[in-house]
């Protein structure tokens, strides 16, 4: 019988793993063909992307690029690959994509649109990527003003207006909390923004257009259309919907009644109606109980129904992460004498929204997804053109090729998302838990 | 129904740090804490022991209003723990407090951990703060690991982190909750090791543990809680050496028994 005691003399050293386990014959013995039922799995889905490959490809290569009707594609699909191939028709694209990408926005102004979008793209870096100037957050914080102005266009005195309303504001916070504390500077800081803007921003901007004509000429919300207006109402939404679906979790998990009954009951009502339905308010029941006579631009209406709507998803994303942190969390952050504002900036929401990036970019997909629904109400997004194009005698019958087209770009700025969110939830990545 | 706090002959000098006067909480309908009466002099080191459930921690958390207490008084630091939101955050930033489980923010590295609260509650400015950090990152003898984040760390590392991040705020009183009983056996001594240095400073504690060999060390008096009252407080070799009261013995049997 063999003895319970053993003593190790001396301590082996560690070997590279076996060769079978390494390299790209260890990976595919790992990933592929690992067992029986796995091995038959992947040799199915290489069998189904071939046969998809195999009967898509035709399609797509022999097109026609030149045609100027639908008829037209067919013939030089027929004379070049021979009767009775099917073949797409990319022509339409060729022949539309302005439109696609701008609606009928004047055509000596595409700079604009495309200025804007390169702006958005530079004012956005910092604010996805940290490890860029801090600095440029300034021209973040600007670049919505300025962003609004290109597409709108009209009087930059506008744009200098509204920005005058922030310092308005903040001079009224500084002087009333001087005065009377910290409530009463909030409050009467933003009654002061809020008032000047809707009484005083035209008349100010008019007075100053007067004196110092500055401005490029305006367009009209009609003449918006295509990606420029899905990106439009895309951004600002998501943009918009963030902040406020984080003060709405924020005001769910609150301790004072009103606050949370307000937005539970805001959420839940949001929550439980179709986004049609809100766009169908938008588009025709607000204008009942406006004053007759305004005019209330119909895409600032969608974009705040579209706001509203993903706001109240996002603050639900939110609410999972913070449910998600542990109570030693909050009593922490209170322990070392933090008020409830920097408890929530510094220590709670970094690491709830962290918890979150999957579903809130997930909503902000969704979000800019529904964007095309706003073609229901009339407006000319992507697919409200396709339909446009689709009644033109030339193009009648066509179908594939708009909506392959549409779907490849959304697909790329909904990828874009996902990947960043990837990024980012690694980047957050701190220890193993 | 206990007498006046005994006071300790070692405290450095009769101002009070902590006074509870006839405190009662609830929760719900259940009672935790009942006429809870506890003076603290500045320089004391308190041990609170007893089962679990008899409201000890509890007692540690209304110091800092963690939990808030229904009836009675607790002045701190010579201000009054009310619904006060000035006094809260007031008597926290000079209160320091140590978890079970270390509560560090995960998201921040150590150093973030620890000028987090000097730069946003003291206005400390960052590169003072920073340097506050690192002295007592080195006094709790874990200065190479500033720049990493707390998951990479042991529990005992956490802790001993936990201890500086309070000690950054360059508070008057430190609480401890069970600083050791989420702590791996090979890693109690070196938290306790940072306790022992703290004392010795001079440093006003309340410790709730039931590391003994810790009490008899370092404790001015030591506090024996049961079913949300305090039994018994003596000073630790009469306490450990002859208990008065019979919960208090079955108590000391149970845990100093093997």
């Amino acid at each position: 019988m063999e003895s319970a005691a053993f003593v190790r003399t001396e301590m082996a050293a560690a070997r590279p793993p076996p060769s079978m386990d390494m390299g790209p014959v260890g990976w595919m013995r790992q990933n592929l063909f690992s067992s029986w039922l796995n091995s038959i799995l992947t040799i199915l889905a290489l069998l189904g992307i071939f046969f998809a490959l195999v009967s898509a490809a035709p399609w797509l290569i022999q097109s026609s690029w030149t045609a100027t009707s639908l008829n037209g594609c067919r013939e030089a699909i027929a004379e070049a690959y021979g009767e009775g191939t099917h073949g797409a028709c990319w022509a339409v694209i060729r022949e539309r994509y302005l439109q696609m990408f701008y609606g009928f926005y004047p055509r000596d102004s595409y700079w604009r649109p495309n200025l804007a979008l390169v702006m958005l793209f530079v004012a956005l870096a910092p604010v996805l990527f940290t490890s860029l100037p801090r600095r440029m957050l300034w021209f973040s914080a600007v670049y919505p003003f300025l962003g609004l102005w290109l597409l709108w266009g009209g009087s930059f005195w506008i744009v200098i207006s509204i920005l005058f309303g922030f310092f308005v504001g903040y001079a009224v916070l500084t002087i009333l909390m001087r005065m009377f504390g910290q409530l009463a500077g909030v409050v009467g800081g933003a009654l002061a923004a809020v008032l000047y803007w809707v009484i005083l921003t035209g008349t100010v901007a008019d007075l100053l257009h007067a004196v110092i004509p500055l401005g490029i000429e305006p367009v009209e919300s009609a003449r918006f259309g295509g990606f420029m207006l899905s990106t439009t109402i895309g951004v600002t939404g998501i943009a918009c919907s963030l902040p406020i679906g984080i003060l709405l979790a924020l005001g769910r998990k609150s301790d004072l009644l009103i606050v949370k009954s307000i937005c539970v009951g805001f959420i839940e009502f949001v929550r439980g109606v179709p986004l049609i339905t809100l766009l169908f308010v938008a588009s025709t029941l607000l204008n009942i109980f406006m004053p007759p006579g305004t005019n209330f631009d119909l895409i600032l209406r969608v974009v705040i129904m579209v706001t509203l709507f993903s706001s109240a998803y996002i603050a639900e994303v939110v609410r999972g992460g913070l449910a998600s942190l542990p109570r030693g969390q909050y009593e922490a952050a209170d322990a070392l004498g933090l008020d409830y504002w920097k408890s929530m900036r510094l220590v709670v929401l970094p690491q709830a929204l962290k918890v979150s990036i999957p579903g809130i970019v997930s909503t902000f997909i969704g979000l800019f997804k529904d964007t095309t629904l706003v073609s229901i109400i009339g407006l000319l997004d992507p697919l409200g053109l396709a339909n446009a194009i689709r009644a033109d005698a030339n193009w009648n019958g066509i179908v594939w090729e708009l909506y392959v087209f549409i779907a490849a770009l959304f697909f790329v700025f909904c990828f874009a998302m996902s990947r960043y969110s990837m990024y980012l939830e690694r980047k957050l990545q701190t220890g193993h838990n | 129904m206990e007498a006046e706090a005994v006071t300790s002959k070692e405290a450095s000098s009769d101002s009070i740090a902590v006074q509870i006067t006839g405190m009662n909480k609830w929760y719900g309908s259940f009672q935790v804490l009942i006429d809870i009466n506890l003076t603290v002099y500045e320089g004391e080191r308190i041990v609170i022991c007893g089962p679990s459930g008899s409201g000890k921690s509890t007692l540690i958390r209304c110091i800092n209003r963690l939990e808030e207490h229904q009836e009675g008084t607790i002045i701190v630091e010579g201000t009054e723990l009310s619904s006060d939101l000035k006094n809260i955050d007031l008597i926290r930033s000079e209160v320091g407090m140590c978890f079970q489980h270390f509560n560090l923010f995960p998201h921040l590295s150590i150093l973030d951990n620890c000028t987090l609260a000097p730069i946003w509650v003291r206005k400390t400015p960052r590169k003072e703060a920073e340097e506050t950090a690192m002295y007592f990152l080195e006094k709790v003898k874990i200065p190479e690991q500033a720049l990493k984040y707390p998951g990479q760390l042991s529990g005992g590392q956490q802790q001993r982190v936990a201890i500086a991040r309070s000690l950054c705020m360059k508070p008057r009183i430190m609480l401890f909750d069970e600083p050791t009983s989420a702590l791996d056996p090979e890693m109690i001594k070196e938290v306790l090791d940072t306790m022992i240095e703290l004392a010795e400073e001079g440093m006003t504690m309340l410790c709730v543990t039931h590391e003994m060999g810790f009490a008899r060390q370092v404790a001015n008096r030591v506090i024996f809680m049961d079913e949300g009252q305090i039994v018994e407080q003596n000073e630790p070799e009469p306490f450990f050496g002859n208990p008065q009261n019979d919960r208090t013995k079955l108590f000391l049997s149970q845990i100093l028994g093997h």
